[in-house]
């Protein structure tokens, strides 16, 4: 009795991982075989990387990787710039007004930058940013998000560690240097890699600031290759599609555990 | 007195970089878009004048905004608890010592890593009539080709079930977090009284896992109106709005009709609907389960 149902149990499991990673072996395969084989399969199908060569030349993705790749770097220097030294005056820090701005920054999470599309798009075109790879970057740079992480992380550093700092004369930007950061690393790693992986995922946004190649992250570049560029060539459409996430996938599966972890660090506020 | 002083300029120094940014492109822009949804949208030679509530009052006379409230109140009562059940159900599979369980939660978590909008790509496929998986398979069964995206009873539900594909495993991560954390003499204690397993899951594990729900289902809920990057690619809102959501609508308004008053009209209500979520987690909810 108690085997059968533990059999069911690995048994249901495994059907909703194969459930899980179907469409992107589906995926894989149509990527990876001549078009005549994209929907029908044959374990002698030649494999080819010929849609992904078509589509690499199809549209500018050298140009798209570019631009995805200095936003997501300017965001996550810059978020971690800013959030910071906040994050350590939220933590260590006794000034009137810090529970009320604390509460100001907390917001933030309820209300993303994400909905405010309309906003923000008229706030970047007053600033004359319309269309800019520092418009799709500046809504995320001072993030609630990171603020609160570091802060708990911060919060935890004992007290002894930052008065012998102090004592030996230290400046207050050197105790944040040399000893908060160094100790917060783990939450550093773990919340730059939610932070890239957010970014470089992001779709919505970036659809609505930018409209020309030199601007357009990866997300956009796709959606406009496959929407009006190919037609229904699956083939390339699926080489294409794989190609961009194929950066964050194969860190992911090569730092698995990594990322798990940071995942889960990141989620425990 | 003045070492006080002194370090209350410091503090605020080192705050106001990212709070000057915080503000200006999220509390600014909500506070804006409530002013904006008061006055008309300027049209060429027209400036925008005050128009009091007459937005709100055309938005209420807007079928298509009811779709879209409609279709998002399934979307989101079908997505949350569908994706937190799923993945509840992950983390305990994968938290026992189940045959291959590595490659089970590579399994489970690998689309949080990938955009939505290579998601959408992948399913796009996956819906296409006749050589599509869906069909394939119904084919399989002697059922007839169905276009899935295309017929307003299966596009919503074809959305819901991208939007859970895509989500399950990220939240499988926070239940696996805090099963890893259980004390495990719990476990322990409660096989010596023998009781049963569904027993121990009823009474000690879910209760235990209370703040994660709770985190979770705030996540879950706010995606359910955050989270539209599949519904621009795989149905423009279409067929005949069914797949509209809320903040596809907002897009549609405000940068393909490019009504900015009636798009920050929308965005109003989208606030007030978080701001409702909000009030329900830290009100309501947050009395109710051990947090933090």
């Amino acid at each position: 009795m108690k085997f059968a149902t533990r059999t069911l149990e690995i048994a249901g499991a495994w059907m909703l991982g194969i459930m899980w990673v179907t469409p992107l072996l589906y995926a894989a395969w149509t990527a990876f075989h001549p078009a005549d084989f994209a929907t029908h399969f044959d374990l002698t199908a030649p494999l080819t990387l010929g849609n992904f060569v078509r589509a690499w030349q199809a549209a500018p993705f050298a140009r798209y990787f570019l631009n995805t790749t200095i936003l997501v770097t300017i965001i996550l220097v810059a978020q971690f710039l800013l959030c910071t030294p906040a994050a350590f005056a939220f933590a260590r820090m006794e000034f009137p007004g810090r529970d009320i701005l604390f509460g100001v920054v907390l917001l933030q999470l309820m209300v993303m930058p994400d909905v405010l599309l309309v906003g923000n798009y008229r706030t970047m075109a007053q600033l004359g940013l319309v269309d800019t790879i520092l418009a799709i970057a500046l809504p995320y740079l001072g993030s609630a998000f990171g603020i609160f992480l570091l802060r708990q992380t911060f919060r935890s550093v004992p007290q002894e560690l930052d008065d012998a700092a102090r004592l030996e004369g230290c400046t207050l930007m050197r105790r944040i240097w040399r000893v908060y950061v160094p100790l917060a690393r783990p939450t550093y790693i773990a919340y730059g890699l939610v932070s890239v992986s957010y970014h470089w995922n992001n779709f919505l946004w970036p659809l609505v600031i930018t409209n020309s190649v030199t601007t357009r992250p990866l997300t956009v570049g796709l959606s406009v290759f496959a929407s009006t560029d190919q037609g229904i060539d699956w083939s390339i459409i699926t080489a294409a599609t794989l190609m961009t996430s194929a950066p964050l996938l194969l860190a992911f599966l090569l730092f698995q555990r990594q990322f798990v972890q940071s995942f889960m660090r990141a989620g425990i506020r | 007195m003045a070492t006080m002083r002194r370090e209350t300029v410091q503090a605020w120094l080192l705050v106001l970089p990212a709070l000057l940014l915080l503000v200006a492109f999220t509390h600014w822009p909500a506070v804006a878009t409530v002013l904006d949804s008061l006055f008309s949208t300027p049209r060429g030679s027209r400036p925008a004048h005050f128009v009091g509530l007459d937005n709100y009052a055309a938005l209420m006379d807007d079928p298509v905004f009811w779709t879209a409230l409609h279709n998002n109140a399934v979307y989101a009562a079908a997505t949350i608890p569908a994706s937190v059940i799923l993945a509840l159900a992950m983390a305990l599979a994968v938290n026992t010592a189940i045959p291959g369980r590595p490659l089970l939660r590579m399994a489970y978590f690998t689309p949080t890593m990938l955009p939505m909008i290579a998601v959408a790509n992948i399913w796009l496929f996956f819906f296409t009539p006749d050589y599509g998986l869906f069909d394939s398979i119904a084919a399989w069964f002697g059922l007839g080709r169905h276009n899935w995206l295309g017929d307003t009873a299966t596009a919503l539900p074809a959305m819901i079930a991208v939007a859970v594909w895509k989500e399950a495993g990220f939240f499988m991560i926070f239940y696996l977090a805090a099963l890893q954390a259980m004390p495990p003499d719990l476990a322990e204690a409660a096989n010596l009284e023998g009781s049963s397993r569904w027993n121990f899951f009823r009474r000690v594990t879910l209760p235990l896992l209370m703040p994660t729900t709770l985190f979770v289902l705030v996540n879950a809920s706010i995606n359910a109106f955050r989270l539209v990057d599949h519904v621009v690619v795989m149905t423009r809102g279409g067929p005949d709005n069914a797949t509209t959501l809320l903040l596809y609508y907002i897009y549609e308004t405000g940068f393909r009709f490019w009504d900015s008053s009636m798009a920050a009209t929308l965005t109003v209500v989208l606030l007030a609907l978080l701001g409702l979520l909000a009030w329900l987690q830290f009100g309501v909810l947050g009395k109710r389960v051990h947090y933090r």
